[in-house]
């Protein structure tokens, strides 16, 4: 967990404020998406790979981002976002909502 | 308990909802109960199928899978919505006056019936997947199981209940008005089934043509609420509505009040005539 969360501190800190790439990843474990904010482009499209580490399947689901996709236990799913307007967009696990939340930061 | 509770209610409410409508919209249709207890036992059939497939349909078509297969479900429910509202308009005049005369069977009554089925057998199968998948992985995390499947009981409970609700408030409407506000809901339900629909085309790439968002009305209504729900399945309400959303919600209004007028013109006109 420590270097887990080392390692996501140190990407943080490495990555540029809004990443390049079109593509990003999320990890759900523990019903926790890491990371927990997502800072993406304004006004492009993006995919997200959700990866899903836990035993049990999880809705990834986001009214702001109309999106609402099943993702089984230990396998991963695409979702396509944008273009979004700059804002932040709250998503969440929908079976784990209590643990299971983060935001998409468009800027 | 109550989280599984209040996720299975949510889930169950839109196909609650639904049957609800569907119940309304036949009522007094001979061997309706029937056919839709075909299309709930099938969409609680399929839900299962769905949820033990999930990651299979999910992997399909370079992981749009699961986007196209809702995306065809919501269609096929708004062609069977269309086909019922057009059967109606042609026959719903029959229907009434031969509701008066008690016992009498609607000769032809099983047509929309079939069409109905289906609509309710897909409004479970999609919304029961996820409640399957749900209590799948409560069970694989196998944490106070009993309690959690209580809860999950209760909120089928509270849904089936919600579904008597919209029934039967829908039956306190005054029979000769009965089939004009069924007509509309439903138009209105396939309106709003069709724009999802195509949101599910844009969430697999597939048609990503007018995506911008049109407006944002989360401040006034959240989709995530309660009421938000009820009027995202009733009327199709979206909190950030895309303008693919728009053009289709109103091109399926516009096309079922044309298939509502052209399946009601012959009758009208042989009524003229005689």
């Amino acid at each position: 967990m420590k270097t887990l969360l080392a390692a996501c501190l140190a990407s943080a800190l490495l990555a540029p404020a809004i990443a390049r790439a079109d593509d990003f990843t999320l990890t759900i474990k523990d019903h926790k998406f890491t990371p927990s904010e997502l800072k993406v482009a304004a006004g492009k499209r993006h995919t997200i790979t959700v990866v899903n580490n836990d035993d049990t399947p999880e809705e990834f689901e986001s009214n702001a981002l109309k999106i609402e996709k099943v993702i089984v236990g230990k396998s991963k799913g695409v979702v396509r976002i944008g273009p979004l307007k700059a804002g932040s967009y709250p998503f969440v696990g929908e079976y784990h909502e209590d643990t299971a939340k983060g935001t998409i930061v468009a800027q | 308990m109550l989280g599984a509770l209040i996720i299975v209610f949510r889930e169950v409410l839109e196909a609650g909802l639904i049957v609800g409508i569907v119940m309304a919209a036949t009522q007094g249709v001979a061997g309706r109960g029937r056919w839709i207890a075909i299309g709930i036992g099938g969409g609680i059939a399929g839900a299962a199928i769905v949820a033990a497939f999930a990651g299979v349909i999910s992997e399909a078509f370079e992981g749009s899978g699961q986007e196209l297969f809702n995306a065809c479900v919501l269609a096929i429910a708004v062609v069977m919505l269309m086909w019922h509202n057009a059967w109606m308009a042609r026959h719903g005049r029959e229907i009434a006056a031969e509701m008066r005369n008690i016992g009498t069977a609607v000769s032809e009554g099983a047509k929309p019936l079939t069409a109905l089925a289906v609509v309710v057998g897909l409004a479970v199968l999609r919304e029961g997947s996820e409640v399957v998948l749900f209590l799948y992985g409560i069970v694989a995390s196998g944490t106070s199981l009993g309690s959690v499947f209580a809860g999950g009981l209760l909120g089928i409970a509270c849904g089936a209940a919600f579904s008597a609700l919209t029934y039967f408030g829908l039956l306190a409407i005054p029979q000769r008005y009965i089939f004009a506000v069924t007509s509309w809901l439903i138009a209105l339900l396939a309106a709003g089934m069709a724009a999802q629909s195509v949101q599910f085309l844009n969430n697999g790439g597939v048609l990503t043509a007018f995506d911008n968002t049109v407006w944002d009305t989360s401040w006034l209504l959240s989709e995530g609420s309660i009421v938000g729900r009820l009027l995202h399945t009733l009327i199709g309400y979206t909190e950030r509505p895309t303008g693919m959303q728009l053009i289709v919600y109103i091109g399926t209004l516009v096309a079922m009040y044309l298939l509502m007028r052209v399946a009601s013109a012959p009758q009208r006109r042989r009524a003229a005539a005689v």
